[in-house]
């Protein structure tokens, strides 16, 4: 079986594969937006006075840390019927990659707000600001930048997890790129595609990440 | 643990109720006793330097007093209110996280590392407090803030990060920060220390200036001698966690009674 790339075949295949692109930038970016917010509530859930919450919380952290992604995506979807939990495609996704992509960044930022040294905690205390204040006007903006490169490994992480969404059949590029080869029974032209796209989109990404984190740094005042 | 507190006054009264009081206070970490009930006054208006060599706990005694420690046992009185405890049904009881709010409004604080927040400016520095702590409006707290930063000689450098000031520029708006909460007692904590030599008389000719015109209650833990001499009104020698000597500037210097003060102060002079 020789080398046979049809070009007529890839671009006949090609604004099929963007489309679906939209939905994989759609599910990345909304995985990653929960991820964002309840990885800092995972983070600050682990740092209260309460040690049962602060065990509770790691040990939840540390089990979705240690069991593969595509399970937990499985488990919301087909599992969530049994309890009478019936979620879309879509919804089940979101929350599996969210939750799973939380409990890492949930790392990141635990890593962050420990590199704040504590005389900025004794400094908040001297000037009377209340816990709330003092994380969210000084510590979190300074546990910010040490965070940033880690975030960004974990939105291009996340990018690159979204095909495992098409094993509940999220209709995005993997999913898409499958539904073509079944069709046409080539597979070259559209997975080579699918990898030229996350490519494409993955290097620019990872350079953005860099050129926003020296920005913040300076914008922060901390260059 | 279980110390009878009915020993203790609800608060004190009187004429000459002092602004900070320790009584019977008593610090340890573990089987370390860091300070050894600690009787200590300090009056309205007065300047106390505490020296003495490091681990004599002269700046736990700091810390205790911005509530940055708890204690182990006695109490502490500021402005005659109990501040590490609180009244409930005719007894001290420790002090609620409330309550310690409330108390520590009358204390303010400047470290030897200053601990600056470095993402904000200068000015932003001193409005952030006086703004989300006491509510007064951004206009208030950023006159008030430029007063101060003028007061400490700073003026033209009010919207430059940390990162951009010298140790004893940071170190003037750390104390300029701190005088924003418009505290009755100013401690401070080593704020020379950290400094280059060339620029310790810019943060002690603000303290010098404090001291000369503003009523503050001023204690202040500190290795130089002879500024210590120059403004005090009373100096503490701590030793093993208590008050080895204490007396006006001129006493305990020129003539230091107790042996472990006189050691201490011959191996300072010794030094430089």
């Amino acid at each position: 079986m020789g080398f046979d790339w049809r070009w007529d075949f890839t671009f006949e295949i090609l604004p099929r594969l963007l489309l679906a692109t939209l939905n994989t930038l759609l599910a990345a970016g909304l995985g990653y937006a929960i991820a964002v917010v309840l990885g800092l509530v995972l983070a600050l859930a682990q740092r209260t006075p309460s040690r049962v919450l602060t065990r509770a919380v790691r040990e939840v952290v540390e089990f979705i840390r240690s069991t593969p992604l595509v399970l937990q995506i499985f488990f919301v979807y087909y599992v969530g019927p049994q309890f009478g939990i019936r979620l879309s495609p879509w919804t089940s996704g979101m929350i599996a990659i969210g939750l799973h992509y939380a409990s890492y960044l949930s790392e990141v930022y635990r890593g962050g707000l420990e590199s704040v040294p504590k005389g900025q905690w004794e400094a908040a205390r001297a000037l009377n600001f209340s816990t709330a204040r003092t994380y969210f006007r000084i510590i979190i903006p300074q546990a910010l930048p040490p965070s940033l490169a880690g975030m960004g490994n974990y939105l291009v992480g996340i990018f690159k997890d979204t095909p495992m969404l098409s094993v509940i059949g999220v209709a995005e590029l993997m999913h898409t790129a499958n539904a073509i080869g079944s069709e046409s029974y080539r597979f070259l032209e559209p997975y080579t595609l699918v990898g030229v796209i996350f490519l494409l989109i993955s290097l620019p990404t990872a350079a953005l990440i860099r050129v926003f984190e020296s920005w913040v740094r300076k914008k922060l005042g901390l260059i | 643990m279980s110390e009878d507190m009915s020993a203790y006054p609800l608060r004190l009264e009187g004429d000459d109720v002092p602004m900070v009081r320790f009584m019977n206070v008593t610090k340890s970490y573990g089987a370390l006793v860091v300070l050894d009930s600690l009787d200590l006054d300090v009056a309205a208006g007065e300047m106390v330097s505490v020296i003495g060599p490091s681990g004599s706990g002269k700046t736990t005694v700091l810390r205790m007093l911005m509530t940055l420690e708890t204690i182990n046992g006695g109490v502490i009185y500021v402005d005659g209110q109990p501040l590490t405890h609180m009244e409930k049904n005719g007894v001290l009881v420790p002090a609620s996280e409330k309550h310690l709010r409330k108390m520590r409004a009358d204390i303010g604080m400047c470290f030897q590392h200053f601990n600056l927040f470095p993402h904000m400016t200068a000015v932003e520095n001193c409005m952030e407090a006086p703004v989300h702590v006491l509510g007064l409006s951004k206009k208030e707290a950023r006159e008030r803030s430029l007063e101060l930063l003028q007061m400490v000689g700073l003026e033209d450098k009010v919207d430059q990060h940390p990162s951009r000031l010298s140790g004893g520029q940071q170190q003037r708006v750390a104390i300029a920060r701190a005088l924003a909460m418009r505290p009755k007692v100013m401690l401070f904590d080593e704020v020379t220390s950290a400094l280059d030599p060339e620029v310790i008389g810019e943060v002690t000719n603000v303290i010098r200036e404090l001291v000369d015109k503003h009523n503050l209650t001023m204690l202040m833990v500190t290795h130089q001698m002879g500024f210590a001499k120059e403004i005090s009104d009373r100096v503490c020698f701590f030793f093993g966690g208590k008050i080895e000597e204490q007396g006006s500037p001129d006493e305990l210097f020129g003539n230091p009674q107790k042996e472990r003060t006189q050691q201490f102060l011959s191996a300072v002079m010794e030094a430089g």
